[in-house]
């Protein structure tokens, strides 16, 4: 029997570039508290456990069991969900699944990374074909760059263009004090900042990051009994596609097209622009800021740079994307899509205090892999009919 | 060879996977670590709800999931709880150890958990289940769980 399922508590770490003081376990546990607290449920309360990672930062391959001393899976059913980048948000979608199915009323939902333990670049590689792709790689910021050029070439945009989506998370991420980075910049800086592949320089990216993500899910039996207002889930959509890099579609996300069209369809959403309230969306690089949004629908192909240029995503615009500093300000990569999750339903539950966008009725969070995988999930204020 | 490769040269790319790893061990493994280095003790955390004496050491009680822990100094004695004996070589045993090589569940008096580690000083057909084995410290120690160099009968 179908339920419908709702957030009912979030909980994340103060997420740094380095946490030596804990192991991965404790990390874990940061955050579960908080998530635990936030809903005022124990630990006994929860029927079931999904976790997630990308098990070669820090090459631990059973890390559902390896961490129940932190996750709480001790004696619990519990499993690892894992899709790279997407996998925050994946395993919140797996969690939805599980919830949804009337079968678990009660499910804790974990994302976590300590990017500080391994070399990033050298554990994507492992991601991809042996036989063909990594031979030839260039490591994950190649694929995003190649995004880069083939939009503005299809599109005339300018590396000033993708400066202002960075001038913007940044400034949000003063907002969050659970961000890594939390210091403005100017577009000037952006531009004289370390070129890294053409066109983006060091400030147009993300970080690594230590930290990690909780959340947890109720169903409608009894999501009002633990939160009064909590954040329904109208809608899930994932899209995975991927068998060499040359596939894909340079300057379209043909995932998130593919996917938002989907989510879209579900809840009845004619106008996303005008119809969502607030967008939290896994975009690990500026330019992703611009293209991304085209994909979503939010606007159309070659209209991003004006739109946000026009100050309609910042905090008091039309619609604020990345309130709490997004990907660029912290990533914590197999945390980091259950963060956009979290922030979005604490949009929708008025929990987002310093960076509260206000009369969130829908909010919007995604993840993002490298393998230009895109999965998203549409959150509301009302129980969806 | 079968004959599905008939007329075909079959390719095989060789290769090998490295990714460096530095894993931070944490405030609490930390302390132990460095009391056993320092002080040749074997510590662990006793939960302050359930009872229970936890080696490795933990931030959290897994059962009770609580933070309330204290530490407690373990013995060097214990009990062997189970054991296994490696005949043949393979990877994962340190260049420093030959075959047969001997490993224990060794429950330490104290503690509620065992601890994994090598027995050594006796030959194989000598072990056996409840058995009273006691900690070798090694002459150089770093910090790690070879800072105990093995476990050895108890005469």
């Amino acid at each position: 029997m179908a339920k419908r399922v709702a957030i009912v508590g979030t909980g994340q770490t103060f997420h740094k570039s380095h946490r030596p003081d804990v192991n991965g376990q404790e990390l874990i546990n940061e955050a579960v508290l908080r998530a635990l607290q936030d809903a005022d449920l124990k630990m006994k309360d929860i029927d079931a456990i999904v976790i997630g990672n990308m098990d070669h930062f820090e090459g631990i391959n059973y890390v559902d069991c390896w961490s129940v001393d932190g996750s709480g899976g001790t004696m619990k059913p519990i499993i690892k969900l894992t899709t790279g980048g997407t996998t925050g948000c994946t395993v919140a979608i797996g969690g939805y699944h599980l919830v949804g199915s009337g079968m678990f009323d009660r499910v804790l939902i974990i994302g976590w990374e300590k990017n500080s333990e391994s070399d990033t670049t050298g554990a994507i590689t492992t991601a991809f074909d042996p036989i063909w792709d990594r031979l030839v790689f260039a490591g994950a910021i190649s694929g995003l760059a190649a995004e880069a050029q083939a939009y503005m070439a299809r599109y005339g945009a300018s590396d000033r263009d993708g400066a202002r989506v960075s001038v913007r998370d940044r400034k949000h991420a003063m907002n969050n004090p659970h961000a890594q980075l939390r210091k403005e910049v100017s577009l000037e800086e952006v531009l004289a900042s370390p070129m890294l592949a053409d066109p983006i320089h060091l400030l147009d990216v993300c970080p690594r990051t230590d930290g990690a993500c909780a959340v947890i899910m109720a169903s409608e039996d009894v999501a009002e009994k633990i939160c009064p207002k909590p954040d329904w889930i109208w809608g899930t959509a994932a899209r995975h596609s991927y068998s060499y890099l040359g596939d894909a579609d340079y300057g379209r996300l043909t995932s998130m097209r593919e996917g938002s069209q989907e989510l879209w369809k579900k809840a009845g959403i004619k106008e996303p622009r005008k119809e969502l309230d607030v967008v939290e969306m896994y975009q690990p690089y500026s330019f992703g800021g611009l293209i991304w949004i085209e994909d979503m629908g939010l606007v159309g192909p070659g209209e991003a740079p004006q739109y946000i240029w026009d100050g309609n995503t910042d905090m008091s615009g039309e619609l604020p994307i990345n309130p709490s500093g997004g990907v660029i300000s912290c990533n914590p990569i197999g945390a980091t899509g259950l963060i956009r999750c979290a922030e979005a339903a604490m949009q929708v539950m008025g929990k987002a205090e310093g960076r509260q966008v206000p009369d969130v009725n829908f909010a919007f969070s995604s993840g993002f892999g490298g393998c230009w995988w895109t999965d998203m999930i549409l959150h509301g204020k009302n129980k969806p009919k | 060879m079968s004959d599905q490769f008939q007329g075909i040269e079959p390719m095989v790319y060789q290769s090998q996977i490295n990714v460096p790893y530095s894993w931070w061990a944490g405030d609490t493994a930390t302390r132990f670590f460095v009391t056993l280095r320092d002080e040749k003790k074997i510590t662990a955390t006793k939960c302050g709800d359930c009872g229970k004496v936890l080696l490795p050491p933990r931030k959290i009680c897994p059962r009770c999931f609580t933070e309330n822990m204290e530490w407690v100094k373990v013995s060097d004695e214990g009990t062997v709880l189970s054991f296994a004996v490696a005949r043949r070589p393979f990877a994962a045993i340190p260049a420093d150890k030959k075959v047969p090589v001997i490993w224990g569940l060794i429950q330490l008096d104290g503690a509620d958990t065992a601890l994994l580690h090598y027995l050594d000083g006796l030959r194989p057909e000598d072990v056996s289940i409840g058995m009273r084995v006691t900690a070798v410290y090694s002459e150089a120690r770093k910090g790690t769980i070879r800072d105990i160099s093995h476990f050895k009968p108890v005469k």
